[in-house]
């Protein structure tokens, strides 16, 4: 394995003719941890990860691995390690055939083969031809590709993508067990609760820009305030007086940006009794949402 | 050292797939097919045919041994340019670029490897169809009362121009893949000019003068010029006008396609996004 390697985005941009896939992006991946790139489907993650390996051409902005780009690195698949969500595999060849042939041209010893077919659960179906795979068994045949060259950096396109229960509890603890051997592990997904188990700092894009990078923690900050009362009008004119932004539900008001107890008191002053006063955590999920939601923007 | 791990990668690639084989199959059996049926028309039937009154067309001696053997590339010729044209579709058909280009990311370097690859391919198709050119040819030749040719050097050059035919198709085929990445459209261009359009091509190009001099430069044509001999030419020559290059100067023209398919390939489609 190589040293511990940083993964560097700068100004990353991509147009596919009129169409703005990727814009502006700058973010860093560190070593060490496992840092989940988000987006929903269509935000511009796989051109991101694509441009990043040398795969597609950025209109603008650089991406580099401890500041070397992809097509410059001595070593690439013993430097960077890659599953993506495409499934590059010939089916008329076997799974063992399909390592074989890129560590002979990465020039990665022969003996990683059997070691990597192991580690991912497929010592028993190396022989068989790739097409009769099933869409787990490609994926774990993708990241024994990511791993053969041992890299130091991994970067892996949906990974729990098709794999069972017993499956993403496996690849979580691998991924954990990969950050805390010092390597820099990147994920994508389009779902947060399907990462959120296994990552320790997110990246998440929306339309090919970045809207958030940071903690997970830090994403949690979303909360609102549910309110209700008998009158409710008497109620809402007093809330609408005091400036609160609010939504109306079928089981009360929602109020953004305030806490159950200004909502308290804004009542008490103006003399409504409250039938419900609730502070409601909205989720990481729904903060990543919202984020990502239409706009784009928070 | 990047390159040779690049040619080595190319052709574990070939190998661990069944297409070459199966390809290499169909070749011979259908080379020493023709082999034998001219062989057979030419030599034996023919004699006696021309014995008993009929009409056949009347080829020296001399001339038949090349004629029958030559069938190894001047019908074989469309398997080595169909299985290289195969060796790059199948790269964006299956999207093996992603892993190709993740594990060499010079592209201009995969591209050289699997030229020469394809280069070696060709030439080991064009050993396989002499073997069963000549040994068809040469079995019923003999058979029939006719000189084999093998004793002469002439012959054997005319052998190993065959193999290097072979494997120029080839490495055209791999620039034809390069141009045209979509697998079904390379493999009906491929047939349609090679099995249809060309022949027709000669044909119309040797009724006039002017046209024979362009017709020559047919990539067909080409290599049957490379080869020195071919049942078309052969057959050409006793009904009108034709005009062949030198040998030297038909694989100037082969070695020509290939270079410039690859080179407009490499800069098309080759270096283009890999989604």
């Amino acid at each position: 394995m190589s040293t511990r390697t940083t993964i560097e985005c700068e100004g990353l941009s991509k147009n596919f003719g009129p169409v703005r896939a990727v814009h502006d992006l700058s973010f860093s991946v560190k070593p060490g941890l496992v840092t989940g790139f988000l987006g929903p489907n269509g935000a511009g993650k796989t051109t991101t990860l694509r441009m990043l390996l040398g795969l597609v051409r950025p209109t603008r902005g650089t991406a580099s691995f401890g500041g070397v780009a992809y097509k410059d690195l001595p070593h690439p698949l013993a430097t960077v390690g890659t599953a993506l969500e495409a499934s590059s595999f010939h089916p008329g060849r076997s799974a063992r055939d399909h390592l074989w042939v890129y560590a002979i041209a990465a020039r990665i010893d022969r003996t990683r083969i059997d070691i990597v077919l192991e580690q991912v659960g497929l010592t028993e179906s190396a022989e068989r031809k790739v097409g009769g795979y099933s869409l787990g068994m490609r994926q774990r045949l993708g990241l024994a590709f990511a791993l053969m060259g041992n890299p130091g950096v991994l970067v892996l396109d949906e990974p729990v993508n098709g794999l069972d229960p017993e499956g993403i509890k496996w690849i979580r603890s691998l991924l954990r067990e990969l950050a805390s051997e010092g390597r820099t592990v990147l994920i994508s997904s389009h779902l947060l609760s399907e990462v959120q188990q296994s990552v320790d700092q997110i990246i998440i894009i929306s339309h090919g820009e970045l809207v958030y990078d940071g903690g997970l923690s830090g994403l949690d900050v979303a909360q609102r305030t549910i309110v209700d009362a008998p009158n409710r009008l008497a109620l809402t004119a007093a809330l609408t007086a005091a400036g609160a932004n609010i939504a109306s539900l079928s089981s009360g008001l929602a109020i953004a940006g305030m806490t159950s107890v200004q909502v308290g008191e804004i009542a008490l002053k103006a003399g409504v009794a409250l039938s419900h006063l609730a502070t409601e955590h909205e989720g990481l999920e729904k903060a990543f949402l919202d984020l990502v939601g239409e706009g784009g923007k928070p | 050292m990047r390159f040779i791990s690049a040619v080595h990668s190319e052709f574990a690639k070939i190998l661990t797939v069944r297409m070459w084989w199966v390809l290499l199959i169909v070749l011979v059996a259908y080379v020493a097919f023709t082999a034998g049926i001219l062989a057979a028309v030419f030599g034996g039937f023919g004699d006696k045919m021309v014995a008993s009154g009929g009409t056949v067309p009347k080829i020296p001696d001399a001339a038949l041994p090349p004629l029958i053997y030559s069938v190894a590339s001047s019908i074989g010729y469309v398997f080595p340019v169909l299985f290289g044209t195969l060796s790059t579709t199948t790269e964006f058909r299956h999207q093996t670029l992603t892993p190709t280009f993740l594990s060499q990311p010079h592209r201009g370097t995969v591209l050289s490897a699997k030229l020469v690859v394809l280069a070696v391919v060709g030439a080991i198709y064009g050993i396989a169809a002499l073997v069963a050119s000549v040994g068809f040819g040469a079995v019923l030749l003999s058979a029939t009362g006719h000189g084999t040719g093998l004793e002469s050097s002439e012959t054997w050059a005319l052998l190993a121009r065959v193999v290097m035919a072979m494997a120029l198709w080839a490495v055209i085929g791999v620039g034809l893949g390069a141009l045209i990445p979509s697998q079904a459209a390379a493999i009906v261009i491929v047939l349609a000019f090679t099995q249809f359009l060309e022949p027709i091509l000669r044909l119309v190009a040797s009724f006039w003068e002017w046209t024979a001099g362009v017709g020559k430069f047919l990539p067909g044509a080409a290599s049957d010029a490379l080869v020195g001999s071919s049942v078309f030419t052969s057959l050409g020559g006793m009904s009108g006008e034709t005009q062949t290059l030198d040998w030297w100067q038909g694989g100037v023209v082969l070695l020509s396609m290939a270079v410039i398919a690859a080179a407009i390939g490499y800069l098309t489609t080759w270096r283009k996004d890999v989604t």
